[in-house]
């Protein structure tokens, strides 16, 4: 079976939006069948507007949320203020107790750790833990790796080996995103997948972190959002008077 | 494999940045161990096809992929069509 791929993380500049929509064509013309782009705050006109391109492409869009909170409150807030409108939410973990909130919150989706600073990312055994009760993801850009050269490059394949190893020994399923804003970087999701290789992720993992497992997290989510959704494993099937 | 780039490029350049993204990534010791030969490469259409032996396939994508810059214009490298022989090769990408 012809698997579907999917980039949950494009970063374009939505007030470009000729930019934006050569970034869907892009998208779709490597391979892509899902994309996810992280939406600023003017949200809800230009999810419409992306949507809409991307129907026309063919490439089917969901609309994603990075927060960014500075304390464990502030993040319960956003997400109490803002999950039902998203169908992605993503974490920016640069604090260690905003990431072991996100871990442990189930209605946080990817947890991502940009910082290249060894001591700022946050991704241990005991963040792997707390996240493999919940649902969260580690989600992994690979914008760094190509735009990075040297030693700085040198210490994030170090960083990423290290979290792969722990995500895999708590069962956390890794998302594979590009976490690009210009057109060039994007990849195939083969070439991303063999690029996974530089910090020992095994060819099938990678391949399931750039289809199956994004295509999860939304496909869950939005059976989540769906009206006939009401609780894990129950929904409205029918409504009347005969039920 | 296809190449996305604004401006000329020959193949000398083109062969030097390949090679280059196999040095950074994989130093000397492995870049000696992929075999890599330009095949054929059209500057005009953009695409170009070289060889490596078949257990640093995906070394080379890897490399490949890492491309994002040719001299200082951005630029990427998509593999289009991996193949065992050149026949096959040249009739998956007709085909």
């Amino acid at each position: 079976m012809k698997r579907n791929y999917a980039d949950l993380h494009l970063c374009p500049n939505s007030k470009n939006f000729e930019q934006v929509s050569l970034m869907i064509k892009k998208a779709s013309g490597l391979g892509y069948r899902l994309i996810a782009a992280t939406s600023q705050l003017n949200y809800i006109g230009e999810i419409e507007r992306l949507k809409e391109s991307c129907r026309e492409t063919g490439v089917d869009f969901a609309s994603r949320l990075d927060l960014k909170p500075r304390t464990p409150n502030e993040l319960k807030h956003n997400l109490r203020k803002l999950r039902r409108k998203f169908e992605i939410v993503a974490v920016i973990c640069e604090s260690k107790n905003v990431a072991r909130q996100a871990a442990k919150d189930r209605r946080v989706d990817l947890l991502n750790f940009p910082s290249l600073d060894f001591r700022r990312r946050f991704f241990d055994a005991a963040e792997a833990e707390l996240a493999s009760k919940a649902l969260a993801s580690l989600e992994i850009d690979m914008k760094p790796l190509l735009t990075l050269e040297g030693p700085l490059r040198i210490r994030l394949l170090s960083n990423l080996r290290r979290e792969v190893d722990i995500a895999q020994e708590f069962c956390i399923p890794i998302v594979i995103s590009s976490g690009i804003s210009n057109e060039y970087l994007m990849r195939k999701p083969v070439d991303l997948a063999a690029l996974t290789s530089l910090f020992d992720l095994d060819m099938v993992s990678a391949v399931d972190a750039v289809s199956k497992n994004p295509i999860a997290i939304v496909k869950r989510n939005r059976e989540k959002l769906s009206p006939q959704f009401v609780a894990p494993g129950i929904r409205v099937v029918r409504k009347g008077k005969d039920c | 494999m296809a190449l996305d780039y604004d401006g000329a490029l020959d193949s000398k350049e083109f062969m030097a940045t390949v090679w280059n993204a196999f040095l950074k990534l994989y130093g000397e010791y492995g870049a000696s161990r992929t075999g890599l030969t330009l095949i054929d490469y059209d500057a005009e259409k953009r695409f170009a096809i070289i060889r490596t032996v078949h257990t640093a396939v995906e070394m080379a994508r890897t490399a490949l992929a890492s491309i994002s810059k040719i001299g200082n214009k951005p630029a990427a490298v998509h593999v289009l069509v991996v193949s065992g022989t050149l026949k096959a090769l040249y009739k998956k990408i007709q085909g």
